[in-house]
């Protein structure tokens, strides 16, 4: 182990700084959210931002640690760390847990521990490790399919404890592979097939009056906008033996894509799931069921005004109208208490630590810190964008944590962990030759 | 490598752009959209009203007529309501079917599924006394305290009134109203309704999720208290108004008693009636409908309303009329051959000596002597037009054929035809006194309410003026007649000694004429029977009088439908009216035990009766 002192020189203070600002805004707020006249001491842990506090303090240790461990211990025990990871996700489905329909949960004592939130972090260990090995290129299939399966195996793993939010979030190392070298057409037809699977949804139930008495519902609409867009590209193409095929397939797919929407929403997607997507895009209005927790969360973030009603004078989020609100609404709570104003430095915050993070990656010398980083920022990215996003309905409820800020220590833990092991490894950056 | 690094930009900016989309449209609902502002105060702010109690009414004893009474409204708030709610057990213990309960859930549901609504109003003491103990088996149901009427003394039904809720109409007429709120819709309630309803309160307060109260909303300043309504004190007495309406069970008809000296009203008797507690809480609106499909009518207040001609009762008119028009002297005869005949007809009189004076004329109640004396009224001016104008003048001085202006609604105005009456129907100048001839015994066209006959009562007992009668003595410790209309004499423009005459013919009346039943030992009792005719059944049997002669202190009308003559049935009850409210002691029990057992309702036919409605 080097000098300490060393070690301090090369840490990134700012991101450390910016990860505490974001941790002690969130308790803040988790002790608005849950702030009771009677119990006002901090540090009660009957309460949970006595618990959080406990957690902050524990995180804080753990990335001591982090800091003070040998970066070349992540690389060499990465495939184990994942592997032990993928182990407990398999143990959590046998003997885990059940916590409001997910076995996602090791109850430990008094404390649960939840793996799917440490398997990001091995995960991405993993993959980083496997894509930094001298002589891979991204554009061999075999190089997909293995990224792939590191990928997939704990996704599969939570989609079976049924926690798809999490799972979800597996989806984000697309920006990784992107970056490793993935044709950009991934991520462009990533974008795209949701962008019609939304599409679909949104526009297949009409039904349209055409002239001479014809009928057309959506779905067979869009099929049909989609083969006039095509056409129309293959008309302005002079190089159209070259492109025929390709435009085909493109329809094929599509359609394909079309015809399968209602298969998957209504038989693959569970009911509750499809019904908060319904309501998310707005074809569905049920404040009282499904929509109920993004009306009041809408309703409280919107009552909150320019300068917001100021801390604890929440009224939506104290008095419990907002449904969980410490965990997934966590947001909630800065949109009514500190209104647009709070909103704004907390949104900034976040894309300064995932600039920042990007930033670092690009000034890594080894490609194991560059890929972990940017396995980092991406998983960081996904939690912001749907959890933020669900609490002013832009984004359908799945239930992932805003990282840093809700309540809960396994999240605080991984994503610290997540995150202090990329500030350990760019901290030595400059041993790397 | 450089190729790939430069793809950092392009993840960089879709960081970049959901963050901006996310500012943006936080922009949108924190500071440009306003609905949410408003939704989290439905959410959090409930506004509770603080409904003050009705002022009590009390009669001019200081007897409680009204008072308040605790009743509660059932409140719902659906969202509470757990899935394994005991449906049936709920509904018996409510007395409901299990379809009303649903619809009743709906509405609630309807209305809104976080707030409370009221899920069944104005539930009895009694009842909710049961409902009470097993309410907490409940959730999602609590009890909203309100107040309902009530009467002890069950008795003045129609002059009190009742309370009912505000409907849409009215909401919109008055803004002071909110739905759910109280109104007196009629009588006494209806009349006083500013003074006796108070101020409602208000409190706002904060509420969680499962609608706990958390606190005021900013320290409440926006909060009130109610202010009770003011008390009434009214100029009935209870006691005469119930013994009146024990005279007159099973009889239709009225009673009103007036103390000359004042214009109070004693008395406010209308029969059939019904018990005012019928008429409070969650069986009104179906006691009400039986009382409206009851053949009887007892919600038809004859005391007001009923428009009957005066009869004979009215001979004391024409003969004040006469006197000071001059056409008439107390030493006028004028001879009765059993009837007065004019141009082949004749108008009948009952048999008795002849010639008569003015006394006698009344005394016996002589129906030629009064043909004289209207026909020479009229015939005294040069056209018959004239001479009515003038005769009628005196008459609507009376107060008669106009809205008396007591303080109770629905007062009806009675008739007194104008000359384009009779020019209407005898074409102008074609008609002459002998034409309108039974205007002279109070027959023909004229129609009179009780209240105003007994108001003419107390004009004759005055000597020539009245005080525009009232039923309220003070309100809130304040007394009425700093009201100036109940305070300003309304005179006749008859000269007083002309009352003494007609006076002292009236006393003779009871003393040995016609209404010898009204007679009381040792107190000077002046009245005048009246039959009045009835085209569709038994004559109608009618009394005026008022005692003591010389210092009167109640004036009284009296109308029993289909009693026939005056003597029968309204003389003897005026005179026991007089004497409880003058002696509080009934001397002649045999003749009140005669009143209290007379059943004139079982048998008249139906429609048997013109109530001159």
């Amino acid at each position: 182990m080097r000098g300490n002192r060393n070690l301090i020189d090369n840490i990134d203070w700012m991101l450390v700084s910016i990860y505490f600002i974001l941790v002690i805004a969130g308790w803040l707020n988790i002790y608005a959210a849950v702030y009771n006249e009677e119990f006002q001491s901090i540090f009660d842990t009957s309460q949970s931002y006595g618990r959080q506090l406990l957690w902050i303090g524990t995180a804080s240790v753990i990335a001591t640690v982090i800091l003070l461990i040998d970066e070349r211990f992540f690389a060499t025990f990465g495939y184990l760390i994942y592997g032990i990871i993928i182990l407990l996700l398999i143990a959590v489905i046998l003997i885990g847990a059940e916590t409001k329909g997910a076995t996602s949960w090791f109850a430990i004592g008094g404390f649960k521990i939840q793996p799917s939130e440490f398997s990001k972090f091995a995960t991405n260990l993993a993959l980083a490790k496997y894509l930094s090995t001298l002589n891979i290129k991204m554009t061999d299939l075999k190089t997909k399919l293995k990224a792939a399966a590191i990928i997939g195996l704990p996704a599969i793993l939570i989609l079976l404890q049924n926690d798809t939010g999490s799972a979800l979030v597996y989806g984000s190392f697309i920006f990784v592979l992107y970056r490793e070298g993935l044709s950009g057409n991934f991520l462009l037809i990533g974008l795209a097939t949701a962008f019609l699977f939304i599409m679909t949804l949104i526009f297949q139930g009409e039904v349209y009056q055409l002239p001479f008495g014809l009928e057309m519902n959506g779905a067979i609409m869009l099929t049909l906008l989609i083969a006039a867009i095509l056409g129309l590209v293959y008309y302005l193409n002079r190089k159209k033996k070259r492109i025929a095929v390709l435009l085909v397939s493109i329809f094929i797919a599509c359609a394909g894509l079309i015809q399968s929407v209602n298969y998957v929403f209504s038989d693959v997607l569970s009911p509750h799931q499809s019904k908060r997507i319904n309501v998310m895009l707005g074809l569905e209005s049920d404040p009282r069921g499904a929509g109920y927790n993004v009306n009041q969360s809408l309703i409280a973030i919107g009552s909150g005004g320019f300068s917001g009603k100021g801390f604890l004078q929440g009224t939506q989020t104290k008095y419990d109208f907002v449904p969980e609100q410490s965990t997934d609404f966590i947001f909630c709570t800065i949109g009514e208490e500190w209104g647009f104003l709070g909103s704004f430095v907390i949104i900034s915050l976040f894309m300064a630590l995932l600039l920042r993070i990007l930033y670092l990656c690009s000034r890594q010398r080894s490609s194991f810190a560059r890929i972990y980083g940017y396995g980092v920022a991406s998983i960081l990215f996904f939690h912001f964008t749907i959890n933020i996003g669900m609490t002013i309905g832009l984004a359908p409820v799945i239930g992932i944590p805003l990282p840093f800020f809700s309540y809960g220590g396994s999240s605080l833990w991984a994503f610290t962990i997540l995150l202090f092991v990329f500030i350990r490894m760019d901290a030595d950056r400059l041993e790397v030759l | 490598m450089k190729n790939l690094d430069s793809r950092r930009y392009i993840i960089g900016l879709i960081f970049l752009s959901i963050g901006l989309i996310f500012l943006i449209r936080l922009f949108y609902i924190q500071v440009l959209d306003d609905h949410y502002k408003l939704d989290a105060n439905n959410n959090v702010l409930r506004h509770i009203i603080k409904y003050p109690a009705r002022g009590l009414i009390y009669d001019r004893n200081d007897e409680l007529l009204v008072f308040n009474e605790a009743a509660y409204d059932l409140m719902i708030t659906p969202k509470l309501v757990q899935e394994d709610f005991d449906t049936l057990g709920f509904c018996a213990l409510l007395e409901i079917d299990t379809s009303q309960f649903r619809e009743k859930i709906l509405k609630a549901k309807d209305y809104s599924y976080y707030k409370s609504s009221v899920f069944e109003k104005e539930i009895s003491s009694k009842s909710y006394a049961k409902i009470q103990e097993q309410l907490f088996n409940y959730p999602g149901f609590f009890v909203q305290t309100r107040t309902l009427r009530s009467y002890p003394q069950k008795t003045a039904a129609h002059l009190l009134g009742y309370v009912g809720e505000v409907n849409q109409k009215m909401i919109e007429e008055n803004k002071y109203y909110k739905s759910g709120d109280h109104i007196g819709i009629s009588g006494i309630e209806k009349q006083y309704e500013k003074e006796l309803r108070g101020s409602r309160g208000k409190k706002i307060v904060m509420v969680d999720v499962f609608n706990r109260e958390k606190g005021k909303f900013m320290d409440g300043i926006h909060d009130s208290t109610a202010v009770s309504g003011e008390a009434l004190r009214l100029s009935i007495s209870a006691k005469l108004q119930q013994y009146g309406e024990k005279l007159m069970q099973n009889k239709k008809g009225s009673i009103v008693a007036i103390d000359p000296r004042t214009g109070e009203i004693l008395a406010l008797v209308t029969m059939p009636s019904y018990d005012p507690n019928l008429l409070v809480g969650r069986a009104r609106s179906k006691n009400y409908i039986a009382l409206t499909k009851d053949t009887l009518k007892p919600l038809f207040n004859r005391a007001l309303m009923a428009k009957y001609p005066p009869g004979s009762t009215f001979k004391s008119i024409n003969a004040l009329i006469g006197l000071q028009e001059k056409t008439l002297t107390p030493n006028t005869f004028y001879s009765c051959n059993q009837g007065y005949r004019f141009g082949g007809r004749k108008m009948g009189c009952h048999p008795h000596k002849s010639p008569i004076n003015l006394e006698f004329s009344i005394q016996t109640s002589c129906n030629a002597y009064y043909c004289n004396v209207f026909k020479n009224i009229i015939d005294k001016f040069p056209t018959t037009e004239e001479g009515y104008l003038v005769w009628r003048n005196y008459v609507t001085s009376f107060g008669l054929g106009k809205k008396t202006g007591l303080d109770l609604p629905n007062e009806r105005s009675g008739f007194v035809p104008g000359a384009d009456y009779y020019d209407r129907y005898y074409l102008k100048g074609k008609w002459k006194s002998t034409t309108i001839l039974s205007l002279a015994i109070g027959q023909g066209e004229l129609g009179f309410t009780p209240m105003q006959m007994a108001n003419m009562t107390a004009t004759i007992a005055n000597r020539g003026y009245y005080y525009t009668p009232h039923i309220v003595k003070n309100i809130g410790g304040r007394p009425v007649e700093e009201l100036d209309s109940f305070v300003l004499k309304n005179e006749t423009g008859i000269e007083a000694k002309h009352f003494d005459e007609v006076v002292e013919a009236m006393f003779q009346v009871v003393e040995k004429g016609t209404g010898t039943s009204a007679k009381i030992d040792s107190l000077e009792v002046c009245g005048k029977t009246g039959t009045v005719q009835n085209p569709h059944g038994d004559d109608h049997s009618t009394f005026i009088a008022f005692a003591p002669k010389d210092n009167p202190q109640i004036a009284i009308s009296v109308y029993v439908e289909n009693g026939y003559w005056g003597s029968r049935w309204a003389a003897p009850i005026a005179g026991l009216m007089i004497e409880k409210h003058l002696r509080d002691t009934i001397t002649r029990a045999h003749i009140e035990k005669r009143m209290l057992e007379g059943n004139l309702i079982s048998n008249t036919q139906p429609n048997g009766s013109n109530a001159g409605e």
